[in-house]
């Protein structure tokens, strides 16, 4: 832009201009047979006041704003610069305000705003089997290759499943994360291969050639990023897979359900043997991409349509089997969604005080300045005019703190990433950008203009004479009603803000005591895969192995108990099979016998978990291969399918299996502390390990679960199990490792999150109003000190004095708690998807922080009370 | 002092521009001389403020009426000279005869039995 440059050049043209008229007329003067120095008095004269004559004539130039402005701008830089104190507390508390707020928005901005990576990401959905039991059920491969046949609505479909190899023959022996997916996965995505390609139609049928794609990390990793790694051939589970693409780097679904993979497999190359089967459930899952301008409803009733003719065709595996059809971006948000507005609502409320408490100090600024006002209206100054300065005021205030706001929150968000729940998707994308930037800024100029406004429309009231008489004493009663409405307005946001906290608070105190059934502390889960060389042994070998493991693992240094594991594991993953009692007829079709979630377990799994034995007995070692099946329940099968009835020795049929009940055990929280009293599926069953099916066991090799008690801490118990794993091959390799602590404070990580953000908001909050009460009383009692001076002379006594200045602040206190009790009954319901164990209109937690509200106000008045008792009636006369 | 002020006459709004185009219409002048040659020409009447000479000229700039140079006078003395433009010429003959019909109209009804003896 030139011209400011081009500004100060016309501006001192425009000076020698006048000046040089000044001096002709005072040349012509002294003609005129003047004096000098009386010409040029009387040139002047005639001239009149050459700086008005400057201005008027500049306005001609068609910048008078822009003059305006930065004269504005120079005037209120001015100011402030006078009032250090005024204009540090005002920067620092909206910087604050709209730091929280930056940083919130960062994250709505990158977790719910961004668009998701992939061409047309709205026509992604993923897809389930709908099952009797649940909504979102695993697909069979059969059924999947007849729903990608048989569908008129989706462009593409496909599935995967994860799955981990062990890799060999590169270096060490090590367990890479692997996925197994249909041919048409990526394409489906819409992402393209780094390098090479993705896999052919059909290439992902059993019995095609093994290939791999591998990820652009594990490509740099192992082959240094080099070109020719296309043909060359990986070792995984003892198996040759040709190398045939590389993924990019950033792919990622996003889904909680999906791990990053290393490797991408076809799917037809698992070993699986039920993969063929129709009513398998194999945790493998559906992602497909709708055709242009196709309905999420329309594909719904596609969709429909086809389950129906494959339970038609296939009732026994598919009767009562339908479809979910889920929008990416809503399977992806989860949870989130609620949760990230929750703190949005809350954090505006924060720069809504900041505002309110601004607008207070200005207002309280403004009055003392009524005087300089009304001599600048005096002087000729347009009320406009005015307005706009003391709006440039307040922009300029709100810009400082929104600058530092930004700094805060850049700040802050680096260090809130690293307690970010783990299922924030996204959250690695968390910055600050340009639409964050444009937020800030916006509400920041938005923040100017409401605290300004305020102050700014006060001073419209100006009864030039009287307020020039009065020096500035005038409109006190007005603007103290505005001050008191300011402080009941911030008094009713903070206990709105402190209600969300306490609720928060008292959710997360419930889920602490709830008792997840098992014993989580001291208790370390860990996975291992066998060397390659075991996934083709026999049986009885892998029998051998797994006893050995168990033999070598318990006998380690600090392992109090320990167990392995398959199937479902409280709190991490489910495993369900299906069942029905014996003596009742069986069912005709899978989809009428019971499902009972399924735990495949060893002896020790009982000690191992801390789960209390309620009658009959655990398992023995004597429970093996060759003795009679035996099965053990827990309270809610026993409730559910005996009633009354004593379950032991009772037989339970698992397909064509029968096994008896020899004890019952205490209920685990399997669904997580918060959600498993609303889970449909909750019978319990334990089955031991060594009386799995011989096809068990063929899968054992490829990754077993331990579960190990330490008989004093879980620290530095992994380091020995290593070394136990190491002695006995060099092969076998541990992954996976967390103790049981870890996982339960993980699955509370996201209320954790918003219980903390929402109690420093509170917190922000509670402060921010109790400075707003604490200005309000301490401007009351200078105004008054006069008054309270001559009641001390009449005989009132210091007590007097203190209730008449408490009763104000008890008044505004009580008036803000009403109406935020009234506005959080209204909002806290916004949240009840976040609460457990109280309800949102909690009385508890209510009448706890209206109480803590009010003492806080007391306390914030009664500083400036005290100063009113101290009064000495003589010095307070005296007073002007 | 006193009469001077008594005598000064407030300039109809928008004549200040037309005396301002018909003074440079004799040559180019600078803004001292433009009010000289005013006062002198209205035989001292007309007291050309210069809070509003000054902003009239630099309006008359703008609409590109007159146009402005610095130049060196007679007493070595840089100065600010204005002259009229090719547009400013035609504006001030469209101001001139509005101006005349303002002063005839003005005139009619000043001396209303001159204009009906006429009539």
């Amino acid at each position: 832009m030139k011209f400011p440059r081009d500004r100060d050049r016309k501006q001192d043209h425009l000076h020698d201009e006048l000046q040089s008229h000044l001096q002709m007329a005072a040349s012509d003067h002294i003609e005129r047979g003047e004096t000098a120095e009386h010409a040029q008095q009387s040139a002047r004269r005639e001239f009149g006041n050459v700086a008005l004559v400057e201005q008027v004539t500049r306005d001609q130039w068609g910048w008078r704003w822009l003059e305006e402005f930065l004269q504005d701008l120079r005037y209120a830089a001015r100011m402030l610069r006078n009032n250090p104190g005024f204009a540090l507390v005002a920067v620092l508390t909206l910087a604050l305000g709209i730091g929280a707020n930056t940083a919130i928005f960062s994250v709505v901005n990158s977790v719910l705003l961004n668009p998701l990576p992939y061409p047309h990401a709205e026509q992604l959905v993923t897809l389930h089997e709908s099952k009797p039991n649940f909504e979102f059920g695993s697909i069979s491969f059969p059924n999947f290759r007849d729903w990608r046949k048989d569908n008129h609505t989706f462009s593409s479909m496909a599935i995967s499943r994860r799955f981990a190899f062990s890799l060999t023959g590169l270096g060490e022996a090590e367990q890479l994360p692997g996925r197994f997916i249909s041919s048409d996965f990526f394409s489906t995505v819409g992402v393209n291969p780094l390098l090479g390609r993705s896999l052919a139609a059909g290439e992902d049928e059993i019995g095609a050639a093994p290939v791999a794609l591998i990820s652009a990390g594990f490509w740099k990793r192992k082959f240094g990023s080099s070109s020719d790694v296309l043909g060359k051939s990986l070792t995984l589970d003892g198996g040759n897979y040709t190398v045939v693409g590389v993924v990019p780097a950033n792919f990622d679904l996003f889904l909680r359900s999906f791990e990053l993979a290393e490797v991408y497999v076809p799917i037809g190359q698992w070993k699986n043997p039920l993969l063929p089967e129709r009513g398998s459930g194999l945790g493998i899952h559906g992602i497909a991409r709708l055709k242009a301008g196709v309905s999420i409803d329309q594909a719904r009733a596609d969709m429909g349509d086809i389950t129906r003719n494959l339970a038609a065709a296939f009732p026994k595996d598919n009767k009562g089997i339908g479809a979910s059809v889920v929008p990416l971006r809503q399977e992806m948000l989860g949870d989130v969604q609620p949760i990230l507005l929750v703190l949005f609502a809350a954090v505006a409320f924060v720069l809504l005080i900041a505002c309110v408490n601004v607008a207070n100090l200005l207002l309280a600024r403004s009055t003392g300045r009524t005087h300089e006002f009304a001599i600048r209206a005096a002087l000729g100054a347009g009320q406009g005019r005015i307005l706009r300065q003391l709006l440039t005021e307040s922009i300029l205030l709100a810009l400082a703190g929104g600058a530092l706001g930004l700094a805060l929150a850049w700040w802050g968000t680096q260090g809130a990433l690293k307690h970010l729940p783990a299922d924030l998707p996204r959250a690695a994308a968390i910055g600050l950008d340009a639409r964050v930037l444009i937020f800030t800024a916006v509400i920041s100029l938005a923040a100017g203009l409401l605290f300004g406004l305020a102050p700014a429309l006060r001073t419209r009231e100006p009864e030039l004479q009287k307020t020039l008489k009065e020096r500035g004493r005038g409109t006190s009663n007005t603007r103290h009603r505005a001050q008191s409405v300011f402080v009941v307005v911030e008094m009713a946001m903070a206990l709105v803000l402190l209600i969300g906290a306490g609720l928060m608070i008292r959710t997360m105190a419930h889920l602490w005591t709830v008792n997840p059934g098992f014993n989580p502390q001291n208790l370390l889960t860990f996975n291992m895969s066998l060397p390659p060389s075991m996934t083709s042994a026999n049986p009885d070998a892998v029998r051998a192995a797994v006893r050995d493991l168990d033999a070598k693992m318990a006998a380690t240094p600090g392992v109090q108990a320990m167990s392995e594991t398959w199937g479902a594991l409280p709190l991490s993953w489910d495993d369900e099979k299906l069942f029905w009692l014996e003596g009742q007829p069986k069912p005709a079709s899978q989809n009428e016998m019971s499902w009972a979630l399924d735990y495949i377990v060893e002896p020790g799994y009982l000690q191992t978990m801390g789960i209390p034995l309620q009658r009959g007995r655990f398992f023995t070692p004597q429970d093996n291969e060759h003795a009679p099946h035996v099965v053990v329940i827990d309270d809610v099968f026993a409730r559910k399918y005996f009633g009354d009835q004593d379950p032991l020795g009772r037989g339970i049929m698992l397909n064509t299996m029968r096994a008896e009940i020899v004890g019952v055990v205490g209920h685990v929280n399997q669904w997580g502390l918060d959600s498993d009293d609303t889970q449909q599926l909750r019978a319990q069953l334990y089955v031991p390990c060594m009386q799995m099916p011989d096809a068990f066991f063929s899968l054992v090799p490829g990754g077993i679960s331990f579960l190990v008690r330490a008989t004093n801490t879980t620290a530095g118990l992994l380091d020995a199990i290593r070394a136990t794993s190491r002695q006995m091959s060099s092969q076998q390799v541990i992954y996976g490792a967390q103790t049981m602590d870890h996982i339960i404070s993980d699955s509370l990580a996201a209320r954790r999150f918003s219980m903390i953000l929402l109690g420093v908001f509170a917190a922000l909050a509670l402060i921010l109003s109790s400075v707003g009460i604490y200005g309000v009383i301490s401007y009351l009692v200078g105004q008054r000190t006069q008054e309270i001076g001559i009641r001390v002379a009449l005989g009132a006594r210091r007590w007097d004095v203190l209730q008449l200045i408490l009763r104000h602040s008890v008044k505004m206190a009580v008036l803000g708690v009403v109406i935020g009790i009234a506005a959080s009954l209204a909002l806290t319901r916004l949240m009840a998807k976040m609460l457990y164990g109280v309800s949102a209109s909690d009385p508890i937690t209510f009448v706890a922080v209206a109480a803590v509200l009010l003492f806080v106000a007391l306390a914030a008045s009664y500083i400036p009370a005290r100063r009113a008792m101290r009064v000495d009636p003589i010095v307070a006369l005296r007073y002007e | 002092m006193a009469p001077r002020y008594q005598n000064r006459i407030e300039l109809l709004q928008g004549t200040l521009d037309l005396l301002i185009l018909q003074t440079l219409q004799w040559g180019p002048q600078h803004g001292y001389g433009i009010s000289q040659h005013i006062r002198a020409n209205s035989g001292e009447i007309l007291q050309v403020d210069t809070g509003s000479l000054y902003p009239a000229l630099h309006r008359l700039e703008r609409q590109k009426w007159i146009s402005a140079d610095w130049k060196v006078s007679e007493n070595k003395q840089r100065v600010r000279v204005y002259r009229l433009t090719a547009t400013g010429k035609k504006q001030l003959l469209s101001e001139r005869s509005r101006w005349e019909q303002l002063s005839d109209a003005i005139a009619g009804v000043l001396s209303p039995s001159k204009r009906e003896g006429q009539a």
